[in-house]
């Protein structure tokens, strides 16, 4: 016999001012392999849980129902309860009468209290069934795998190194440093750029427990949380780097030039070319769409030119293969096309330039020197319009979410163009101004006041060439007047979007993006920084817009959460999981493809299917889809769910049924 | 807003940054801190009367329209109640601005488009010059000579001056030389506004 206890939680008046708690548990005390039933107001506080470790202890019970809210609430509340008297906690079950019963029923408390008594007795043939079972130890490879250099990438990875992890620092392009390696200087302190980033590219390089892979791109992602199986391209670099002194002769000499990425195509770029251009000193890479030897073979200059002989255009690609526990996403953004916003001159107008080209433009190694300089004549502007929410906060036609950080680095801007040309007047067209971190309306007033900046309130209808300044047609809707000028520049505030091929990437790692392709995170509140995904973790501008600072704290949230990931000796998983009766399996192989979460696989030696207990999240759709009953969820097994479902269909006959 | 919306071209830079300059260093505020919240003309008695709302004074001086803003009218119907200047959030006294703005508009010849409002403000202006304070009675009387208008509002004020609202004897104050002292330093730009008046009756 049975010595089960039931304890029923008033949660105030959320269940007890609907059900007659009193009631259910005297009448369920009555069940025969019920020793134990009681009441109290709050099951969840320390005196609820003490009066069911002390029945638990007292009464010797081998199996417990605590009726309340739903288990997502509190089940691991109760469980840790009864494990900490000797109880296996998987014989702990929750009957839910909050909201699957006193919420849905309220003012109708004679049938309130008639359901919460018969999901509690369904609830008991469930317990009936139980198994004792224990937690799953699963092996865990404490290296990490960070996607993305920037600055969130070169954070995580520090943050980890330090604490004695090994990271694999993955980055496309040939040099890590990201977007911050293109900005001049930084609000709100007006800190370079380079000052932040200098240093952390120093440790980087000097941190054993590092290992930068530039140039690579992630193939293929296997594997799951503590054990994923990497591979990962490096794409052909036409250049052997351990030969390559960086001594920069073919940069020179290369004859072929297109438009720099880098420099937003303020400038041109060589086809043997280097991460960062403007600072000369990575090692460099041959654009096989540019390159002539590349192209048709009529070119072999910088081959000839190559003191080192460093120079391989037969190179080919290499695939990598590494095992990690836990991976970073960090993939950063792009910022909205100009090309696509009509109204804006759809790119063609040169002196309408985006934010990142005017950053170029303001750094002094950028193609200027740190000079303003009008990308279509080299003239000094003095009228620039700037205007923010290009494309952001626009759900009709583009972006709907706010960029969040366009009105502070527009204002840094205004501010450096009036340092830099005192005789300037920057004018700022705004939807609103969002300063809402620690200094930035701090940063904003002190740059109005002193620099005398013009902020108008409205969005610029047109703007378009007229001569060879850009006409500007803008409104104030402060002092309701429509206003018209002539500026020499405008800079457009382009909304912040995902990097490219966010969406290849979060597919490889089973993660998922919204609908703009920015990386879902489990919970926006309680697990920011995890992908849905297990040991999938996020950092910086790929999992939303957001600037330097949070992008930094983020990145460090993200390193403690693989830290205490890591700090296991190995990786502990609820048993709740998914298994095969091997005696009835037949090997279809259903199984296999109805799983989310690639936690079946066929076992070819068997001819059976198999369960990945570390993968399986115990959703049961392999359950559902089995053809022969052959698999089975622990601790929810078919006879149980049946037996349950003939106990509340019992119920339904007598006293639930109407009148 | 029921003011109709009409369409600025902004006139060139130096025009513009001068006529900033200009009223900034006549009236003392630094024009660059208002950013256009709108709490001066929300509390302001006279702005449902005038044709700018004095926020829109402060946005068409950063945009360099001088005429505008020195023939409006919002400069004259300005009362100087000071609730503008008390809650601006940047500390920008509207009322400083507004008295530096009529000033520069009676300078620079503009003609006021209120009727007999310059020989008011000249009236006022003497009759401090006189007593350190306003003394109704001759201020009042002043304003009539200057205006030549004697027959508008005199039952009432003859009901105030039963009531003895407006004392026959003007009144004393103590700093009446301080004020004079200030009138003597400012005496050549008050002999330039005097005889404007003539003009913009």
């Amino acid at each position: 016999m049975n010595r089960f206890g039931v304890f029923v939680c008033h949660c105030g008046l959320n269940i007890a001012g609907t059900v007659d708690v009193k009631a259910v548990s005297r009448e369920i005390g009555e069940i025969e392999d019920v020793s134990h039933s009681e009441d109290y107001i709050y099951m969840c506080s320390d005196p609820g849980q003490l009066l069911i470790r002390n029945a638990v202890r007292e009464k010797g019970l081998d199996g417990v129902v605590v009726a309340c809210c739903s288990p997502t609430m509190h089940e691991v509340t109760f469980r840790k309860a009864v494990e900490s008297e000797g109880l296996n906690p998987y014989v702990c079950e929750i009957a839910n009468i909050r909201e699957q019963c006193s919420w849905v029923h309220q003012g109708d408390k004679e049938r309130a209290t008639a359901k919460a008594r018969e999901i509690i007795r369904s609830v008991l043939e469930k317990l009936r069934g139980n198994e004792v079972l224990e937690t799953l130890a699963m092996p865990l490879t404490k290296r990490a795998l960070v996607i993305g250099g920037g600055i969130a990438g070169i954070t995580a990875s520090i943050d980890l190194a330090d604490s004695g992890y090994e990271v694999i620092l993955v980055e496309r392009q040939p040099s890590i440093g990201g977007r911050l390696d293109q900005l001049s200087l930084t609000f709100p302190h007006l800190d370079d750029a380079r000052c932040i980033l200098g240093p952390k590219k120093a440790e980087i390089a000097n941190n054993p427990n590092i290992r930068v892979m530039p140039y690579c791109e992630v193939e293929e992602v296997k594997g799951f949380i503590g054990n994923f199986d990497v591979r990962i391209r490096r794409k052909p670099t036409y250049v052997d780097w351990d030969k390559c002194t960086a001594c920069g002769v073919c940069l020179e000499k290369c004859p072929v030039e297109s438009l720099s990425d880098f420099e937003r195509g303020l400038t041109t770029r060589k086809a043997i070319y280097t991460g960062a251009l403007s600072e000369n000193s990575g090692k460099p890479v041959i654009d096989p769409i540019h390159c002539r030897h590349l192209v048709d073979g009529t070119c072999t200059i910088c081959q000839e030119v190559c003191p080192e002989g460093a120079i391989r255009y037969d190179q080919g690609e290499e695939l990598l293969e590494e095992r990690v526990g836990a991976i970073v996403v960090a993939t950063g953004y792009d910022l909205f096309p100009m090309e696509k916003i009509g109204e804006y001159g759809y790119g063609r107008i040169p002196d309408v330039i985006d934010g990142l080209a005017f950053e170029r433009m303001l750094s002094p190694s950028g193609p200027t020197g740190g000079e303003i300089r009008r990308p279509s004549d080299g003239r000094i502007p003095q009228e620039v319009v700037f205007i923010q929410c290009v494309a952001s906060r626009d759900p009709e036609r583009y972006m709907p979410y706010c960029s969040r950080v366009c009105c502070m680095y527009t204002a840094k801007q205004a501010k450096l163009l009036k340092q830099k040309i005192p005789n300037s007047q920057p004018y700022i067209f705004f939807m609103d101004v969002r300063t809402d971190s620690k200094g930035y309306e701090e940063f904003l007033q002190g740059a109005i006041e002193e620099e005398e900046l013009i902020y108008l309130r409205g969005r610029v209808a047109r703007v378009f060439r007229e001569g060879d300044r850009v006409r500007v047609w803008g409104e104030d809707t402060l002092t309701n007047r429509k206003v018209e000028l002539d500026a020499d520049m405008v800079v457009l505030a382009t909304a912040v979007v995902p990097s490219e091929g966010i969406k290849d990437i979060a597919a490889r790692l089973r993660a998922t993006v919204d609908k703009h392709g920015f990386l879902t995170e489990a919970h926006i509140k309680l697990y920011p920084v995890e992908s849905p995904t297990k040991g999938i973790f996020l950092a910086g501008c790929g999992q939303g817009p957001k600037d330097i600072t949070d992008t930094v704290a983020q990145a460090s949230a993200t390193a403690s959460k693989i830290q205490s990931l890591f700090s296991q000796d190995a990786l502990l998983q609820d048993p709740l999981v998914a298994f095969v009766d091997p005696e009835i399996c037949s090997g279809c192989g259903i199984c296999v493809q109805v799983c989310p979460y690639e936690a079946r696989e066929m076992d070819e030696y068997r001819g059976i299917s198999k369960v990945h207990e570390a993968l399986c999240q115990g959703c049961g759709a392999c359950i559902a889809a089995c053809p022969n009953n052959a698999c089975e969820l622990r601790n929810s097994k078919a006879v149980q769910v049946f037996g349950m479902m003939e106990t509340f269909a019992e119920g339904a006959e007598g006293s639930l049924a109407d009148g | 807003m029921d003011k109709p919306m009409t369409t600025v071209e902004l006139p060139d830079i130096e025009g513009r940054q001068t006529f900033l300059a200009e009223v900034q260093e006549r009236c003392g505020e630094n024009l660059g801190l208002c950013y256009q919240c709108l709490k001066c003309t929300v509390g302001c008695p006279t702005a449902p009367y005038m044709d700018f709302n004095p926020n829109t004074i402060v946005r068409l001086i950063q945009f360099g329209l001088k005429r505008e803003v020195l023939e409006s009218n919002a400069i004259w119907l300005c009362v100087s109640c000071e609730t503008c200047g008390t809650r601006c959030p940047n500390e920008i006294d509207i009322g400083l601005l507004m008295d530096a703005l009529r000033e520069m508009s009676l300078e620079e010849g503009y003609r006021a488009k209120e009727k007999g409002v310059v020989a008011l403000h000249n009236a006022f202006m003497e009759s401090i010059r006189r007593g350190g304070r306003v003394h109704e009675a001759t201020m009042l009387m002043e304003y009539k000579l200057r205006s030549g208008d004697y027959w508008t509002d005199l039952i009432p004020g003859m009901k105030l001056f039963m009531k003895g609202k407006i004392p026959l004897l003007p009144g004393r104050i103590k700093g009446i030389d301080s004020i004079r002292e200030i009138y003597k330093k400012t005496q050549k730009q008050r002999k330039v506004l005097e005889d404007r008046e003539g003009k913009s009756k």
